[in-house]
């Protein structure tokens, strides 16, 4: 079964001419077909590009010009632009957009060889929790279909999860990699703010968005972002600095590592179960060599409402764009052009993008904007502070990546503030732009849960080290739901 | 904190998103809701905190300026609603 292989074990027998990449990608699609329409964590499934790229792949891999990834099936977030193929970011706006041009990251994995499947259901414009606010429907959790993948990447985390793609690319803006790995059981990682290429993935909120992978295990995370992490000079954001191989460090020891766990972490609000999980998972690290130290990151609290100014405030300035003129949505008849403006935005909106729109428009206003905007900009700091001078006593810190395991579709949809409450731990992260990942630890109710790992900027090698360390001696990363095995 | 009719008004205008009549009301209850979220951060003391826009305070990359980029129009507009003669269409502006 091809799809029970690791992308290690798949790069092997492609070089090795075991199987070709048009097999491997038919396998796929056929998955896909069989077992998608349950789950609906595609929007676009493209198997014509899918199978002439894997013609490609075969041709390079057999000229002896192919690379680690070269042939490898991947699923694309329908957040990245991809030529000639819908990019909807799951919106009616842009049920009609067909990119002409690709992100910078699609070119990169492009030059790498690797066959596109399709383009991954998603929260509108990545705002959302549980990828329930797509335009196209929600996307099911693999391990129980009553229960929300996790957002705004829930469809790349399900693609990986049900095994209808070996690897996906996600982007993260509160916790939009890291909370859907954990509630499917995957892994995936948040790097640094300005390693991974923005130019070309619609923006929600630019001082936040960073794309990363999403994968089985922490090694396929590494070679992934190996591929897709280069400085592009189209992305002002972009860091202008060479990047690491970020599979170097995998097999170094974790004998002396420093994690430090905040007590803020662990309390009221945490699952019981999650909270067990979790704190097995630090242990086994610690059996790993590691020390366990206290830390405080005592603003944890105020990241939220600090966030919700802040990426609703850049979402108004984002998504101004969307105004019926120069693609996407128009409506009907427009009177006048503020007409035409209001009226396709409302229509071609959905509910959560409009409320977003609106809070940061309001936020940023004449009379709001010291009390609001600055202030949650001025809490930015003060938390992005806590974690530089937790880092000063730990290499890493370790703790819960959401508060609970998967939550029932539905269960927190009139509730924003409820629905914003998943990401507590996440988004902390984001205000400071360090990178960050979520490992499979474990279940609690029958649901996945992970092990979040935050690293100071320029860690990611060390936090993929023990990712790839802790899955040495654990098997939860290879557990698969029993109907997709 | 209780956002009222006439602020749902002023805040559609400001978002260019019309909230129809029978909108108004849910509208104003979940926008309350997430204003009240924002309450939380008036009971801290951030006095002396310098403001930050961005994870890294560096300054802004420039490029030569040149042209880079070749004319791509025509593939460019074929996205949009409606076009005539290279420029995009939209209702009359100016009677």
């Amino acid at each position: 079964m091809l799809h029970t292989l690791s992308v290690k074990q798949m790069s092997e027998k492609l070089h090795a001419g075991e199987i070709t990449s048009v097999e491997l990608t038919q396998h796929y699609l056929d998955r896909i077909a069989e077992f998608d329409p349950e789950l609906n964590a595609y929007v676009t499934v493209t198997p014509e590009l899918a199978l002439e790229m894997a013609k490609e792949a075969d041709v390079r891999l057999k000229n002896g010009a192919a690379g680690q990834l070269t042939g490898i099936p991947i699923a694309h977030k329908d957040i990245f632009c991809t030529d000639g193929v819908k990019t909807s970011c799951s919106s009616k706006m842009l049920d009609n957009f067909i990119a002409p041009y690709d992100a910078h990251v699609v070119t990169l994995l492009k030059k790498a060889g690797m066959p596109i499947l399709g383009k991954t259901n998603m929260d509108e414009f990545a705002m959302g929790s549980s990828s329930e606010s797509s335009y196209y429907g929600p996307t099911k959790n693999p391990w129980d279909l009553n229960a929300v993948p996790g957002g705004s990447s829930g469809g790349a985390a399900a693609v990986i999860a049900a095994n209808l793609a070996p690897l996906a690319t996600g982007t993260d803006t509160g916790g939009s990699i890291r909370q859907p790995a954990s509630f499917c059981g995957i892994t995936g990682i948040k790097p640094t703010y300005g390693t991974v290429s923005r130019f070309g993935i619609i923006a929600y909120a630019s001082s936040f968005d960073q794309a990363g992978p999403m994968t089985r295990s922490a090694e396929e995370s590494a070679w992934l972002l190996n591929a897709m992490s280069e400085f592009d000079e189209r992305d002002s954001t972009c860091l202008e600095m060479s990047r690491p191989d970020f599979s170097a460090n995998l097999n170094d020891s974790l004998a002396g590592l420093k994690v430090g766990v905040p007590a803020e972490y662990f309390g009221e609000g945490l699952d019981a179960d999650v909270e067990q999980v979790v704190k097995a998972a630090i242990a086994e690290i610690e059996k790993l060599g590691a020390t366990v130290l206290p830390v405080s990151l005592p603003n944890k609290d105020l990241a939220v409402p600090a966030y919700y100014v802040l990426a609703p405030a850049e979402a108004s300035s984002n998504l101004s764009r969307y105004d019926g003129v120069r693609f996407g949505y128009r409506c009907a008849q427009p009177q006048d052009l503020e007409d035409l403006y209001k009226r396709s935005r409302a229509e071609g909106f959905g509910a959560e993008v409009k409320r977003r729109i609106m809070v940061g428009a309001y936020a940023l206003s004449a009379g709001y904007y010291d009390a609001y905007y600055l202030k949650a900009q001025r809490l930015r700091r003060m938390v992005r502070d806590d974690f530089t001078q937790a880092f000063e006593q730990c290499d890493v810190i370790m703790g819960p990546v959401a508060p609970t395991p998967a939550f029932n579709l539905g269960e927190k949809t009139d509730d924003p503030t409820s629905m914003y409450l998943a990401d507590l731990y996440t988004i902390p992260v984001n205000l400071g732009g360090f990178p960050a990942m979520s490992v499979p630890a474990g279940f609690a109710q029958g649901r996945p849960v992970g092990l979040h790992i935050v690293g100071p900027y320029f860690s990611e090698a060390k936090l993929l080290n023990i990712g790839h360390q802790f899955q040495q001696v654990t098997n939860w990363h290879q557990q698969m739901p029993e109907q997709y095995r | 904190m209780s956002i009222g009719k006439s602020e749902v008004e002023y805040i559609s205008r400001l978002a260019m998103i019309a909230v129809a009549e029978n909108e108004v009301e849910p509208v104003s209850a979940k926008l309350s809701k997430v204003l009240d979220l924002f309450e939380q951060m008036q009971a801290v003391n951030t006095e002396g905190v310098e403001p930050m826009a961005h994870p890294h305070e560096v300054a802004q990359r420039l490029r030569v300026d040149q042209v880079t980029e070749a004319d791509q129009h025509e593939k460019l507009q074929s996205v949009a609603p409606a076009t005539a003669k290279e420029m995009y269409l939209v209702p009359q502006v100016i009677e």
